[in-house]
Order: C-alpha cells, then structure tokens, then sequence
C-alpha cells in the first residue's frame, strides 16, 4: 500500500521510466563522516588569530591573495569569516547543549511526576513551556540580551533559554509513553527504586532521542546567535561571529561591495547544512535504540 | 458515554476552546511582564540611565546616584504593578528612543509591519503550496529532488542574509528598487505607488523565508496522501490521474497547512524582526530591536506584550480554523 504512489506517478509519467532507489546507505554514511570531519577542523582552530588592520588594504575585491576579498579594515575575510564560523560553531553547540541540560531536567521531572502525585508540577512546568513557546524567540532573545548586555554569554544563554521546550516535550512524551512498557514494570516489580528506574531504564531509553535533538538544536542556535550578532546585540568585533561579519558589511553593500555579506553568508548557509546533514545522518542511530 | 460527558457540560468545544484561551491570556501576560521586571532588576540594566538616555551625561554623579536609590527602593513588583495600572488606563509611558509617547508610536508603526506580514504570509503560502504540490505530486523526480534540495538551502539562508543580496542586486547593482525605507526621503506624503516600490523587496524577501517551510510540509503531506488507500481506490475505479492527484492527493495535503500558518506566526515576526532591520521599514519590529539596543525600557516592554497578543490569537485563530476545516479534530480531543 505504501508504494501506491508509485504506480500513479509511474502510469502518468513514462511507464519505461524505472522509478529510481533512493542514493543513501554506503554513500550517506561517507558523507557524514566527511561532513563530521569538516566540523571538527573548523572547530580545531582554522584560521584563528588577530589581524592588523591596513586600511590601504580596505574592499580588495576578491583574488588569489584573498580569495573572499578583503574587509572596511582591510582585513582578509577568509580567515575572519573562518574564524567567525568557528565562533558561530562554539556557540552553536555550547547553546544547544545547556538547552539539551534544561531540557532533560523539566522534561524529566514533569514525565516523572506526571503520574505519581506531582500533576501539578507537571501542569506548572507544561504551562512554562507553553509560556516560552508564546514568544517568538527571537524577540525573547532580544529582550533577554538587551537587559543582560551583550556578550558572549549572554547570547548563549539567551538561546539556551529559549530552545530548551522542544528536548523538555519530547523528554516528557517518552517518559509517560514507557511507563507501561514491559521492562519497566519487570524493573518496578522486581522491586527497583523510582531513581534506578529513571536512570538505568527511562534515561538510557531517551538518550538517543536527545542526542538528535541536540544536534538538530545546533543550526538553530547558530541562526539565532547570527541574528542577535546582525541585528547589533550580539559578539563584539574582537570576537567576532559570522553574524557580526555580515552586519559589518551592510554599509559595504550600499556601496556596491558585494563580498563582505555575500561570501561570508554563503559560509554560514553551508555551516548550518552541513550540520543538518549530518542531524539526518543521525537519524537512523537514534531510532535504533528508541 | 463520552457524547453523554460533552453534551452535559456547557457551550460547544469551540466556544470552550475560545473562552479558555482568552482567560488564559491575561495570565501569560502577567506572568511574561512580571519576568521581564524581575530580571530587568537582577541584571546590569540602569533603569536610570536608561530613563534618562542622553540626559544622563550632563548630570553628576550624586544626583545620579541618589536618583538610582530612589528607584532601587521600590521592588520589581511594585513597579510591575504600577506598570500594569497605568498601562491599563492607557497610559503605556513615554519611549525614550523614539522621543514619544509609546501608544503614538506604535499606532503609527503598527499598521506598516501588519501589511508587511500579511502580504508575505499569503504570498509564501501560494508559494509553498504551488511548489510543494509540484514536488510532492511527482516523488523521486528530478522536480521533487531540486524543489527539496532548493528550500532546505533556501531554509538554511537567514533572511538578513538574503536581504542584503537582494538589496545589492535589486537596489545598488541594477538600481531597480529603493534600498530601504517605505516612502522617498524628498517627499513626506505617502503615496501608494512609492510605497508599492519601497515594499517590493521586503515583502519578497520574508516571503521567500517563510516559503520553504510550507513548501516542505505540503510536498510531506501530498506525498503521504498519494500512498494512501483513498488515491489508490481512486486508481481502481479509473479516475482520471489528472484529478487524482489535485483532488485526492494535494487538496487533503492543504487540511495540516491551515494549523502551520498558525503555528508560523512566531517565525513570521522574528523574520519580520531582521526584514525590516534590513531595509529600514518602519515598523513595531525595527522598532523591538532599536529600543533594545537603545534600553528603552518602556517601549520594549509594551512591543513585548503586542507581541504575545498577536502569538496567542494566531494560534487561536489557526486551532479554530483547523476544527471548522476538519470536523474530526474537535471530536477527538475536543
């Protein structure tokens, strides 16, 4: 039944036209460790230290020299945009990973609790989620940068604080979906305590979920930290993030230079890609063991 | 038993889903405003400073400090409440930024990011709809693959990113299209085609960032509808392939969207946010980001609370829609 669509699509289009298998197994998995390799390099340290501006060298076009031109200051931008990204990637994971932490606490505790007396933690906590969902993050964001000032952890928690709902429901919806499972009321009747439960059995079971979770939150938080940093609330310009980059350029492109915005964008689209592609790659691992 | 349960309690589950979200509504905001405060009181933030914006600099220091423990005196909950009290008799302050009363400028403001929005959610919605159709109708054909390949990148893309490209192709390289603002700066009269000129850029460009999600979620849906057991009994009694597809595969492939423009609303203003900081468009979401950057407390606070209002209706008004849409839906979970 599941394959109904094929003979519609294949009756209307050429019935000679074989439908074609889709390309992943051998293939995806050499793709992802590529992609996986590309992430750590950036992260070891490709192109990091500080430039000496030379502004005889300022809005270089692109060239052999510098092959994503040069910056208002005469800077190379490849290595700057290179560095950004790692800033980008740092945050990125930092950020996804505090909110994973918040994630699995209040999903923890109201799944736990849902069923054994603690409705209405699980009803406070639940409403909590609905109250930060209400809220476009960005704006959240905003809010929260703009009283904390604008630094490198205060962007971090500013998307951390924001992206923790979707790890905290899906932490929540396992829970209450296993508790009826066979294992679990084997442990229970064997005469294993709440705290065994949660940690050996429940925990262990969402694990894999979380992870893919985590790494899916990744280019979320890279898109969020890049917004903040563009729209003037985010890294300063020693620490510099692609967002930074791109917002530095705006003045740049009304004069008619494009590379400072183009270039380093494209980086960044390819960064949060790259990262979703191996989320994809993820995939299979974290429902094998759900 | 459950028929009995409904019937016995009163109004319809549309007008219970209604009351109950509007009631909850005041709540949210209370409890949303009240973090605000409370952290605006733990944090750096001066609420002085910020009061007084570049009046500060020609003041001295004990004046300063004896204005700031004046204000440190009364609690966050006390200036909460009183926030609320005169906000409740419409009085929502003075913005420091924009150098005018808070209701003023968000009347003047509100009206350019309402337009903007609109335009562009209908606009990505026929967008995503035509190319997910497309895509979703031919499975596995070089259409889907570059339709899917085409919005992860597009998704991908930030939209102040996007912006600035269009603003160096459109605007500075073939000098199309204004680079920013709504109206011309030699003229202060509002004129429709000079407007119509100044929004084409930004309303494309939150257009284009909203499209690939729509996009993606109806090529999913028609998909899936086309495996299903109505299209393939469809094929036995020989409907025609033509009115297969559009009937039975894409038109249910719609029912899921309804929810999703709900669900959008948060996405579609924090594109607004970036949009309009791209191009100078002067609506209430450059204006979230210039009172942050400009610690204009008031304002901040009263766009946050919009902000809310708008969210909660959205939703509210996409989980009425989807129940008159599909009937089903309100008798499951009422």
């Amino acid at each position: 039944m599941a394959e109904g669509w094929r003979e519609v699509a294949d009756a209307r289009s050429r019935p000679w036209d074989r439908p074609r298998v889709r390309a992943t197994g051998a293939r995806g998995v050499w793709w992802g460790a590529l992609l996986a390799v590309v992430v750590v390099v950036l992260l070891l340290g490709a192109g990091v230290g500080t430039q000496r501006a030379d502004f005889s060298q300022a809005f270089l076009p692109p060239s052999a020299e510098h092959p994503f031109g040069t910056d208002q200051a005469g800077r190379d931008l490849l290595a700057r945009s290179l560095a950004g990204a790692r800033v980008s990637l740092l945050v990125g994971l930092v950020a996804a990973l505090v909110s994973s932490v918040v994630g699995v606490v209040v999903g923890g505790l109201a799944g736990s609790l849902a069923s054994r007396g603690g409705g209405v933690v699980d009803g406070v906590l639940m409403r909590l989620v609905d109250a930060v969902n209400a809220l476009p993050h960005l704006v959240l964001g905003i809010v929260i940068v703009a009283l904390l000032g604008p630094s490198l952890s205060s962007v971090i928690l500013s998307v951390a604080l924001t992206h923790w709902t979707t790890t905290a429901r899906i932490v929540r919806a396992e829970l209450l979906a296993l508790q009826h499972v066979g294992f679990v009321e084997a442990a229970v009747g064997a005469g294993a305590g709440r705290w065994w439960v949660l940690s050996r059995h429940l925990l262990a079971h969402v694990a894999g979920r979380v992870l893919l979770a985590t790494v899916l939150m990744v280019p979320h938080a890279i898109m969020h930290e890049s917004a903040l940093s563009f729209l003037g609330l985010g890294l300063p310009d020693d620490q510099a993030s692609l967002g930074t980059i791109i917002e530095q350029s705006r003045t740049a492109v009304l004069a008619g230079h494009w590379w400072p915005a183009v270039l380093p964008g494209l980086l960044l689209v390819a960064l949060s890609l790259a990262v979703f592609a191996l989320a994809e790659r993820l995939r299979p691992v974290s429902r094998g063991r759900a | 038993m459950r028929l009995l349960d409904r019937s016995a309690r009163a109004g319809s589950p549309l007008t219970r889903l209604v009351l109950g979200r509007l009631l909850l509504l005041p709540v949210l905001l209370a409890v949303v405003t009240l973090v605000m405060f409370v952290l605006a009181q733990q944090t750096p933030f001066d609420p002085v400073l910020a009061a007084l914006g570049e009046r500060a600099l020609t003041m001295d220091g004990p004046t300063l400090e004896a204005m700031r423990d004046r204000a440190g005196d009364t609690g966050a909950v006390q200036q909460w409440a009183a926030w609320w009290g005169n906000a409740l008799q419409g009085d929502l302050g003075v913005s420091s930024s924009q150098r005018a009363p808070v209701a003023t400028v968000i009347a003047q403001r509100l009206p350019w990011t309402l337009g903007l929005m609109a335009v562009s959610l209908v606009l990505a919605v026929a967008g995503g709809v035509l190319v997910g159709g497309l895509a979703g109708t031919r499975p596995g054909s070089w259409a889907d693959r570059v339709a899917g390949g085409g919005l992860l990148s597009v998704q991908a893309a930030p939209p102040f990113w996007t912006g600035l490209v269009a603003v160096w192709v459109f605007a500075v390289w073939l000098g199309w299209l204004p680079t920013g603002g709504a109206t011309s700066p030699d003229t202060d009269a509002v004129e429709p085609f000079d407007v119509l000129r100044h929004a084409v850029l930004p309303v494309l460009v939150l257009a284009l960032s909203q499209l690939p999600w729509f996009g993606l979620v109806v090529r999913d849906a028609t998909r899936d509808a086309l495996a299903g057991l109505p299209v393939r009994a469809g094929w036995a009694r020989g409907i025609p392939t033509s009115r297969l597809l559009r009937q039975h595969a894409v038109r249910p492939a719609l029912l899921p969207l309804v929810t999703v423009v709900g669900v959008r609303v948060p996405e579609l203003i924090t594109g607004a946010v970036l949009v309009e900081t791209v191009f100078s468009w002067p609506g209430v979401a450059s204006a979230t980001v210039d009172s942050a950057l400009r610690l204009d407390f008031s304002l901040l606070a009263a766009l946050t609370v919009l902000t809310t209002v708008i969210v909660v209706l959205g939703n509210l008004a996409a989980d009425v829609a989807y129940r008159v849409v599909d009937p089903r839906v309100g008798q499951r979970d009422g």
